[in-house]
C-alpha cells in the first residue's frame, strides 16, 4: 500500500495511544467489512475536549487515522470536535488511498459516538448532525 | 552485514529473485540471439532450439512428453486455459465443473466466469488444515461432470493435496483432472503419469525463474480448446511469438530446482518448523493450514487481536518482508478466502501472516524473525481494542 510519509510517521509512532480511565465519553465504531475496529476515549472540561486517546484494530491507515483524529480535535470544543470530517482527517494526513478511505471515516464516526456517549451521560439529546 | 542490519525476504510463494545461472543461460537471448522463431533463417533456428531444450527440461521435471509441454505467459495463463479450454470442449459432455473454495483466484474466477456461460460449478469444501476430501469428491461428481480442478498445494496454507487419489479418481471416472501445481514445482516431487494429471499448471518466477513465463502440461488425447489464435506457434494451440529468453530461463530454473529439490527441502523444513516452534511461543497465536502435508517453506499463522497489514509494515520497518491474508493489504475489503474456508473465525482472520522460505534464507534469519515478531505483535496488541488485559504490556 502506497502511503505517505505523513501517515507512516503516525502509523509508526502513534499519538494519544492508550485509554483513559474515569473518560467522559467513549464510542467505538467498526467497518464490518474489513474488520477494522476504533475506539475513542474523551476527557472533557467545560465543553472542552482536555484529553483524547484512542485504540484501534486495524491497518495502517486505520491506525494513523486514529492518531491523527485525536491531534486535531485535542483541546478543541465538542462542536468543532464534532465538526472533524473524514476528509478534514485524510487531508491532515497528506492523503490516503481510495480504498483506505473508510478508514479516515471511522475515526469520524468514533469521535461522533464518543461525543455523544458524553451528552447521553450529561442527561442531554445526542447530536444528529 | 550482521543479520540485523540486512533485510530479509520471506515472501517467496509470491516471487523469488531469478537465479544468476538461470541470467546467464537469458542474456543471449536478449542480445545476440534474438531471432524469431518462427522465422525459417538460421537465428531463428538457433531461438527455435532453445524453445524446444526448455521444453525438454520442463517435461522431465514434471514426468512428461516434450510434446505435452505448452509455454503460456504464467500460471493465470496456464489455469485460464485449462480450465475455460477444458471446459469448452468437453460440453458434448456435459457443463458440470468441481473444483475447491480454497483455489486460486485464477481458478476460482475462470470458474465463476463460467457459470456465466452457463456452466454449473461444485466448490469443494476443505478441513480445518484446508484438506479437500476425496470422499467428497466423488460424492459430487455427477454424468455430466466433465473437469476436476484442485491444486497441488495452497499458495496461502501451504497444505498439499491428496492429488494423486484425487487423480486416480478423476480416471476412474473419465474426468479431466487439472491441477495447479504452481506453487508445488520445486517443492513436491510430480509425476503426472504416476498422478493421473491431464493438465498442469506450472509458472517461471515461484522457482528462480523470470516473470511471464509459465507452461502448460496437456496429456496427449486431452480435450482442450484454445484462448489465443493467431499464429502458429505451440503447435497451433497458444498464439503469440515467443518469450524465449523467459523460456529459457524457465528452462534452466527448472532443472536447478527439481535437482536441488530434496537438498532443498530438508533446509527448508528445518527452518520452516523452527520458526513455527518460534511462532507458536507468542501467546493467542495458531498454525493455519496442515501440521505435517504442507509445502517444506510455507508458514501461515494467525495471531489474535491484531491485525495483518500492521504487522506486515511494522515488519517492513525492520526490513522484513511477508505476506498477510488480510483484506485490508489488498483492494479488495474481503479477508482471505482460504483462510474463511478453513473456518479461520471472522474475528481474528484478519492477523494472519504468511512467511514463505526460499533458499536465500538462513537459520540466522530465522532467528532474528523471531526476535523481532514478539514486540512487534505486542506493540500491536497493545494499541488494539480487542486485547483483553492479560495480553497487554501497557
Amino acid at each position: 500500500m502506497d502511503y505517505s510519509a505523513k501517515v507512516m510517521d503516525h502509523f509508526s509512532d502513534p499519538r494519544n495511544m492508550g485509554s483513559i480511565e474515569n473518560c467522559d465519553g467513549v464510542g467505538e465504531v467498526g467497518n464490518a467489512k474489513c474488520g477494522d475496529i476504533m475506539k475513542i476515549f474523551l476527557k472533557v472540561e467545560e465543553d472542552r475536549i482536555v484529553d483524547v486517546k484512542f485504540q484501534t484494530f486495524g491497518c495502517g491507515a486505520a491506525i494513523a487515522s486514529s492518531s491523527m483524529a485525536t491531534e486535531l480535535i485535542k483541546g478543541k470544543t465538542l462542536k468543532e470536535a464534532w465538526q472533524l470530517s473524514n476528509k478534514a482527517v485524510a487531508e491532515a494526513l497528506d492523503g490516503l488511498p481510495p480504498i483506505k478511505m473508510h478508514c479516515s471515516m471511522l475515526a469520524e464516526e468514533a469521535i461522533h459516538e464518543a461525543i455523544n456517549d458524553y451528552l447521553r451521560k450529561k442527561g442531554l439529546e445526542p447530536w444528529t448532525e | 552485514m550482521t543479520v540485523e542490519n540486512r533485510t530479509i525476504y520471506m515472501d517467496n510463494s509470491a516471487t523469488t529473485p531469478v537465479r544468476k545461472e538461470v541470467v546467464e543461460e537469458m542474456l543471449p537471448y536478449l542480445t545476440e540471439n534474438f531471432g524469431n522463431p518462427s522465422s525459417i533463417y538460421d537465428p531463428g533456428k538457433v531461438s527455435k532450439r532453445a524453445i524446444e531444450e526448455a521444453r525438454k527440461k520442463v517435461a522431465s521435471a514434471i514426468g512428461a512428453e516434450e510434446n505435452e509441454i505448452y509455454f503460456t505467459s504464467g500460471g493465470t495463463e496456464s489455469d485460464n486455459w485449462a480450465v475455460k479450454g477444458a471446459a469448452f470442449a468437453n460440453t458434448n459432455k456435459g457443463k458440470h465443473i468441481i473444483t475447491s473454495s480454497i483455489e486460486h483466484h485464477a481458478v476460482l474466477y475462470a470458474c465463476k466466469w463460467l457459470e456465466g456461460q452457463g456452466f454449473e460449478i461444485t466448490y469443494l469444501p476443505v478441513d480445518k488444515y484446508g484438506m479437500v476430501s476425496p470422499e467428497d469428491l466423488r460424492n459430487a461428481i455427477r454424468d455430466d461432470t466433465i473437469l476436476i480442478s484442485l491444486m497441488l498445494a495452497n499458495n496461502e496454507i501451504g497444505t498439499i493435496q491428496p492429488v494423486e487419489e484425487i487423480g486416480r479418481i478423476a480416471r476412474e471416472k473419465r474426468i479431466c483432472f487439472h491441477t495447479d501445481a504452481v506453487q508445488a514445482i520445486g517443492h513436491v516431487p510430480i509425476d503426472v503419469k504416476k498422478m493421473n494429471i491431464d493438465l498442469l499448471s506450472l509458472s517461471g518466477h515461484k522457482f528462480g525463474g523470470p516473470k511471464g513465463c509459465g507452461a502448460l502440461y496437456i496429456r496427449k488425447g486431452t480435450k482442450i480448446e484454445s484462448l489465443l489464435h493467431g499464429g502458429a506457434q505451440e503447435r497451433k494451440r497458444r498464439a503469440g511469438t515467443e518469450n524465449v529468453p523467459a523460456i529459457v530461463g524457465l528452462g534452466k530454473a527448472i532443472e536447478l530446482a527439481i535437482d536441488e529439490l530434496e537438498e532443498e527441502n530438508k533446509t527448508l523444513l528445518e527452518m520452516r518448523e523452527r520458526l513455527i516452534e518460534g511462532l507458536l511461543k507468542i501467546p493467542k497465536t495458531h498454525l493455519n493450514g496442515h501440521p505435517t502435508e504442507r509445502l517444506a517453506n510455507n508458514v501461515n499463522v494467525t495471531f489474535e487481536y491484531i491485525e495483518g497489514e500492521s504487522l506486515l509494515l511494522l515488519l517492513n520497518a525492520k526490513g522484513i518482508f511477508a505476506s498477510t491474508g488480510s483484506a485490508c493489504n489488498s483492494t479488495s475489503l474481503e479477508p482471505s478466502h482460504v483462510l474463511t474456508a478453513c473456518g479461520v473465525p471472522h474475528e481474528i482472520v484478519h492477523g494472519s501472516l504468511r512467511l514463505s522460505l526460499g533458499r536465500m534464507n538462513t537459520p540466522e534469519e530465522v532467528e532474528r524473525v523471531l526476535e523481532v515478531l514478539p514486540e512487534i505483535v505486542q506493540k500491536l496488541r497493545n494499541m488494539s481494542p480487542l486485547t483483553p488485559r492479560e495480553y497487554r504490556t501497557l
